[in-house]
């Protein structure tokens, strides 16, 4: 169990890391499945076999399907390609990647400080009713607050998503 | 059944996967690339979350990813629908054209 934890680890770093700096958006997200399916390993692993589940169904399944029905639709060409990869020149990456480090260097710091407390009651796998009772008893407010969020995705999106006859369309060879 | 891996394991790859997507948050310009990057690091926050909930034996973990991948869902859906709009009116994706958009 162990080995396969650092095994899967390994896969999703290498894979988020592709999915951040890859040029092409549908290899991009392809690679960011993995990384997800990586990251259900993981939650099985660790005794949620629920939420692994709900990871590969929900995460990879529907999101990232969004994503690439989006990027069909935008019709990426070859000429949006090559600009992106002048745009990812490894000369943009420092900055960021330096301040990420600096974060990440503190944030290692403070979690290998000092052990964990040791925990009350002894671990063990939680099974997908415990956190159906859980849901709908004390989270309940939030799970209502969850519903009305979703709702007002689903308006925001549709609202936004209007094509409005009033504004011109850009053709594609005018300068922006 | 979990144990055996160390609590502080899970978390350092949880930062190291929230470094990865703030990085490529920071550094790309493209929109989609910087909407992945924020899903890069919803999940290691949620990641966090599990490993947290595994370590003392609750369920309030689980609980919380499922909150996380619910926002997650509704922020995607609304993102990709102003990444659409901003594609109809540019051609482009642009992050840095995005000044232009009035309204």
């Amino acid at each position: 169990m162990t080995l396969a934890f650092y095994i899967a680890a390994a896969v999703a770093l290498a894979a988020t890391f592709r999915a951040v700096t890859h040029a092409d958006a549908v290899h991009s997200l392809l690679y960011f499945i993995v990384s997800l399916l990586a990251a259900a390993v993981i939650f099985y692993i660790l005794g949620a076999p629920f939420v692994a589940a709900l990871e590969i169904i929900i995460y990879a399944g529907a999101i990232i399907v969004l994503f690439l029905f989006v990027v069909m639709l935008l019709h990426i060409g070859r000429g949006q390609r090559r600009e992106e990869r002048s745009w990812i020149r490894p000369r943009v990456w420092v900055g960021p990647a330096m301040l990420s480090a600096v974060l990440l260097a503190a944030t290692v710091t403070v979690i290998t400080a000092e052990p964990p407390p040791a925990p009350h009651a002894l671990p063990q796998a939680t099974a997908p009713s415990d956190v159906g009772v859980s849901l709908f008893g004390p989270y309940v407010v939030a799970v209502q607050l969850a519903a009305l969020l979703l709702l007002a995705g689903l308006v925001g999106a549709s609202h936004l998503r209007r094509h409005d006859k009033s504004i011109p369309l850009r053709a594609k060879g005018d300068p922006p | 059944m979990n144990t055996h891996v160390p609590l502080e394991h899970v978390m350092l790859l949880a930062a190291a996967l929230f470094a990865i997507g703030l990085a490529g948050l920071l550094a790309r310009r493209n929109l989609i690339f910087m909407l992945v990057s924020v899903e890069v690091m919803l999940n290691a926050a949620g990641l966090v979350f599990i490993a947290a909930g595994a370590y003392w034996g609750q369920v309030d973990g689980q609980s919380m990813f499922i909150f996380i991948l619910t926002m997650a869902a509704a922020e995607v859906a609304v993102g990709l629908a102003i990444i659409l709009q901003f594609h109809w009116r540019h051609h482009h994706l642009d992050a840095d054209a995005a000044a232009t958009m009035k309204g």
